[in-house]
C-alpha cells in the first residue's frame, strides 16, 4: 500500500497499490471502518489479479471533493495558516525512545521480548 | 501543474523533498531507487485460504514495548494483530500524527484485516504483526539489517503473503 507514488515507483516493489491520500493515512481515515474495510478489499484484490511484475494499481478513493491538500504537503514553507517561515516542520532526530504518553515509559517492559534491536 | 484548487496529479514527494533540502542547503536525499523488474512470486493459494500478515513502518508500538527513537532505529516490535486499539501507539518524526493517534488503523490495518478473516474474505492473519520506524537514512541498512529479519519473522509464522503499509 502506499501513498507517495514517486517513491513507490523509484522502489519499484513487485505489487503496490497507490491511495492518493495525505501521508499518514496509507490505509484509509480515521474510524472510518467500512471504507478501510474497502480500500483493504482493493488491496487484496490487487495482490491477486497483478501479472506484471512492478504494477502500481490507483485506488479510486479521494481524500476530499478538491485537491488543495496537495498544495501543502510537505511544504513548509507554505503551510495551512501561510505565516510560517519555517522549511522545516520535522522534529529533531533524538536517539532516545519518543513515546506517544509519558505513562508508556513507566509502562514499558525493560526486558520487553516483543522489541527486537538487530545488530549491525 | 498544480493549481490554486489543487492537481488531479499524485503528490511528488521525491521531488519536494529535493527543494525543501535545496532551501535548506543539505545535499540531494538519495532515494532507493530498482530499475530492474522486481522480484515476482506468484500466490501459492487462493486469498480465501492464505495467511495474510502485515509489516508497517509508521512507528507504532504497543503499551508496554519500548518506543521508538528517531535517528535511523533499525529495531522492529512484534505486535498481537489483535491488540486493542487503546493499546496502540503510534510516533515517528515525519508525518502528522493527529490522524494516527486517533485511529492506529489508518497506518496499522490489524483490526481490518482481522475482520476479513472473521468474514472469511482471507483464510486467516497471522498472530502477529511488525512494526518499524521509517525514515532510516541508511538503505543498506535496510536491506542488509532489518529486511532479512522480518523476512525470517513472517518465514517462521508461515504467512503465505504480507501487506505492507509503509508511510
Amino acid at each position: 500500500m502506499s501513498s507517495a507514488h514517486s517513491i513507490t515507483a523509484s522502489v519499484n516493489p513487485p505489487r503496490a497499490v497507490f491511495l492518493d491520500y495525505p501521508l499518514g493515512h496509507t490505509a484509509g481515515r480515521p474510524d472510518d471502518l467500512a471504507e478501510q474495510r474497502h480500500i483493504m478489499i482493493d488491496t487484496l484484490r490487487a495482490l491477486e489479479t497483478i501479472q506484471v511484475p512492478g504494477t502500481i494499481v490507483p485506488l479510486r478513493y479521494r481524500w476530499s471533493a478538491d485537491e488543495s491538500w496537495k498544495e501543502t504537503a510537505m511544504r513548509p514553507g507554505k503551510n495551512k495558516t501561510g505565516d510560517t517561515e519555517t522549511r522545516d516542520d520535522r522534529v529533531a532526530r533524538h536517539a532516545e525512545p519518543q513515546y506517544q504518553l509519558e505513562e508508556d515509559r513507566d509502562d514499558a517492559d525493560p526486558t520487553c521480548p516483543t522489541c527486537v534491536f538487530p545488530e549491525g | 501543474m498544480a493549481t490554486e484548487s489543487g492537481s488531479s496529479e499524485p503528490v511528488d514527494y521525491i521531488e519536494r523533498t529535493r527543494s525543501q533540502y535545496d532551501a535548506l542547503g543539505y545535499p540531494p536525499y538519495a532515494w532507493v531507487h530498482n530499475p530492474d523488474s522486481p522480484p515476482f512470486t506468484p500466490l501459492s493459494k487462493p486469498l480465501d485460504r492464505s495467511r495474510v500478515g502485515l509489516i508497517c513502518s509508521g512507528g507504532i508500538y504497543a503499551r508496554g514495548q519500548t518506543a521508538f527513537h528517531f535517528k535511523d532505529d533499525v529495531s522492529y516490535r512484534k505486535i498481537a494483530m489483535r491488540t486493542p486499539r487503546h493499546e496502540l501507539r503510534v510516533t515517528h518524526f515525519a508525518y502528522d500524527l493527529q490522524d494516527a493517534r486517533q485511529d492506529p488503523a489508518v497506518v496499522f490495518p490489524a483490526r481490518t484485516l482481522a475482520g476479513l478473516a472473521d468474514a472469511g474474505a482471507i483464510g486467516a492473519v497471522a498472530d502477529h504483526a511488525y512494526t518499524f520506524m521509517g525514515g532510516i537514512y541508511s538503505s543498506r541498512k535496510v536491506r542488509e539489517v532489518l529486511a532479512p529479519r522480518l523476512v525470517a519473522e513472517c518465514v517462521r509464522d508461515e504467512v503465505d503473503v504480507v501487506v505492507m503499509v509503509p508511510v
